[in-house]
């Protein structure tokens, strides 16, 4: 019978096993995944489940009686090392063979370039999260270093949480203005000011110290923040290093054609984080580190196993959300601080907007969509239809303008 | 014949569910996800239950009637 083997029991890995079986695989499939607990989803690790309010139950994606009941064999505990003659090889010594691989090994925090005393945390796995969650309840000071989604959820949450000294601190003067232009990504700066998390932005850390059972954080302007919590969220790395002497291309992540398949190794993919693959529409390599990505391209690549005769490219409109407070922040498609962009007001501009990318024509490429469903809604259709012809910006403003008017005189700040 | 089900307190609004299958999933203006219609025949249900499934929060299911 026919195998597929999956390295990485994470979203990717484990929408890959069931999208194999509703495009009726009928061979073996045998999820590989180096953590010895269930497969489990990471977005809440950073939000509900690090404050508490969810238990591990409510973030499974897989239960034992579900990989049963669907024919996915669990292979847990034991990291893949290795891969050579058509097998993969597993830390416990197991060869696992197979027809088609799927790489889908995501990708872990980048640690910490200032060592890492006991209350220094990063937060990519359920025991980070649970680590991070009793340290905070314990009380702050909480130092989180790095303003990027992650960072600002945990400071979000730990002000939840009952938190009253909390600090973000990032080089960059205007956090996010690489993906959003600077005034825009300054609304969320002062969205973290406003409920009272001190930001320390423009200014980098040069240091971390122990300092009597407890630590500092030493910034390059010769201030010194006192910390019980430390949190570094400063981006993540693709695990792909055990693939090395595979055979297997890798470049900061697994390299992919545009239909996932490795550039080399005949009948191995990427999925999710760990891939690198080639974006048919935007003529390069991409790598995404967005759950929507993950679960888009194990369909894609269950169709392409499936079907070698119809082979799919993947070419997603990127999508991100990122909730703070009780704020809901959301990215589809191209967005970033060099490109044309008008703001559209919701019906409280104060806390709901939307802001339209273009591109040099005024096509309409990509939006930043804040705590304003319908706008974000009307946004994916318009970028995720590719057989209507591409909306302008400015047909996207008149559509956003008219859900506001419809939605004023019972939807005003309403939630 | 199958039918959609949708958690409603789950729902979060991430409207992955629309992109899927708008035709079977909206989102109103408080971001709650509205079903369409709640019966699918056999010849759309796989689509649909993809669409389900790529709602991050679990909110949707497809079950035979
Ligand atoms: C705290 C946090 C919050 C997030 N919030 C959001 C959000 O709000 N919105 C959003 O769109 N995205 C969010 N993301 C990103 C999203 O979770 C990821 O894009 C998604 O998890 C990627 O899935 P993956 O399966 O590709 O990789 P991963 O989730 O990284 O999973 C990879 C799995 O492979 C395992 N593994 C690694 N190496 C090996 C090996 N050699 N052998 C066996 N197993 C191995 C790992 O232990 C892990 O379980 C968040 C991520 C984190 C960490």
């Amino acid at each position: 019978m026919a195998r597929t083997v999956i390295v990485g029991a994470s979203v990717g890995g484990v929408r890959t096993a069931q999208a194999l079986r509703a495009a009726e695989y009928e061979g073996e499939i045998v999820l590989v995944g180096d953590e010895n607990v269930l497969p489990y989803d990471k977005p809440p690790l950073s939000k509900a489940l690090l404050a508490g309010t969810t238990s591990v139950d409510n973030v499974g994606l897989l239960t034992r009686e579900a990989a049963a009941q669907t024919g996915i064999e669990l292979r847990l505990g034991s990291a893949a090392v290795g891969v050579a003659d058509g097998a993969v090889r597993l830390a416990d010594g197991t060869e696992l063979p197979y027809d088609d691989l799927v790489i889908a090994t995501g990708a872990r925090a980048r640690p910490s370039p200032w060592g890492t005393p006991p209350g220094v945390h990063v937060v990519r796995s359920l025991d980070d999260a649970h680590r991070l969650g009793t340290a905070l309840r314990a009380g702050g000071p909480l130092v989180v270093i790095g303003a990027g989604f992650i960072g600002a959820e945990v400071a979000a949450t730990a002000l939840g949480m009952g938190l009253t000294d909390v600090t973000v601190v990032d080089p960059v003067a205007v956090p996010l203005s690489r993906v959003l232009n600077e005034e825009v990504a300054g609304v969320f700066g002062d969205l973290h000011a406003g409920r009272g998390v001190t930001t320390r932005f423009g200014v980098g850390v040069t240091d971390v110290r122990e300092a009597g059972g407890a630590l500092e954080v030493v910034l390059d302007d010769g201030s010194v923040l006192p910390a019980a919590t430390i949190v570094v969220g400063i981006g993540a790395i693709p695990n792909d290093e055990w693939l090395a002497h595979s055979g297997i291309p890798t470049d900061g992540g697994v390299l992919c054609d545009s239909h996932c398949s490795s550039v080399e190794a005949p009948h191995v993919w990427a999925v999710g984080d760990v891939a690198r693959w080639w974006h048919p529409v935007y003529d390069r390599y991409v790598r995404l580190e967005h759950w929507t990505n993950a679960v888009e391209q194990a369909v894609c690549v269950a169709h392409n196993i499936t079907h070698p005769e119809d082979l799919r490219s993947h070419a997603p409109v990127e999508y991100v959300w990122s909730d703070q407070y009780d704020w809901k922040i959301q990215l589809v498609g191209r967005t970033g601080g060099d490109l044309a962009h008008v703001r559209v007001d919701g019906a409280d501009p104060a806390r709901s907007f939307a802001v339209l990318y273009g591109d040099g024509t005024g096509r309409f490429i990509g939006a930043l969509t804040v705590n304003w469903p319908k706008a974000l809604v009307t946004c994916r259709r318009a970028l995720s239809r590719p057989s209507t012809p591409p909306s302008t910006v400015g047909d996207v403003q008149g559509l956003l303008n008219s859900a506001r008017q419809a939605s004023r005189p019972t939807g005003a700040g309403a939630r | 014949m199958a039918v959609v089900k949708a958690d409603l307190e789950a729902c979060q609004g991430y409207a992955n569910c629309v992109v899927g299958a708008e035709d079977v999933f909206d989102i109103d203006d408080g971001g709650i996800v509205v079903l369409l219609r709640t019966t699918i025949n056999d010849a759309e249900r796989s689509r649909v239950e993809e669409a389900a499934r790529s709602c991050p929060v679990s909110a949707l299911v497809v079950e035979d009637q």
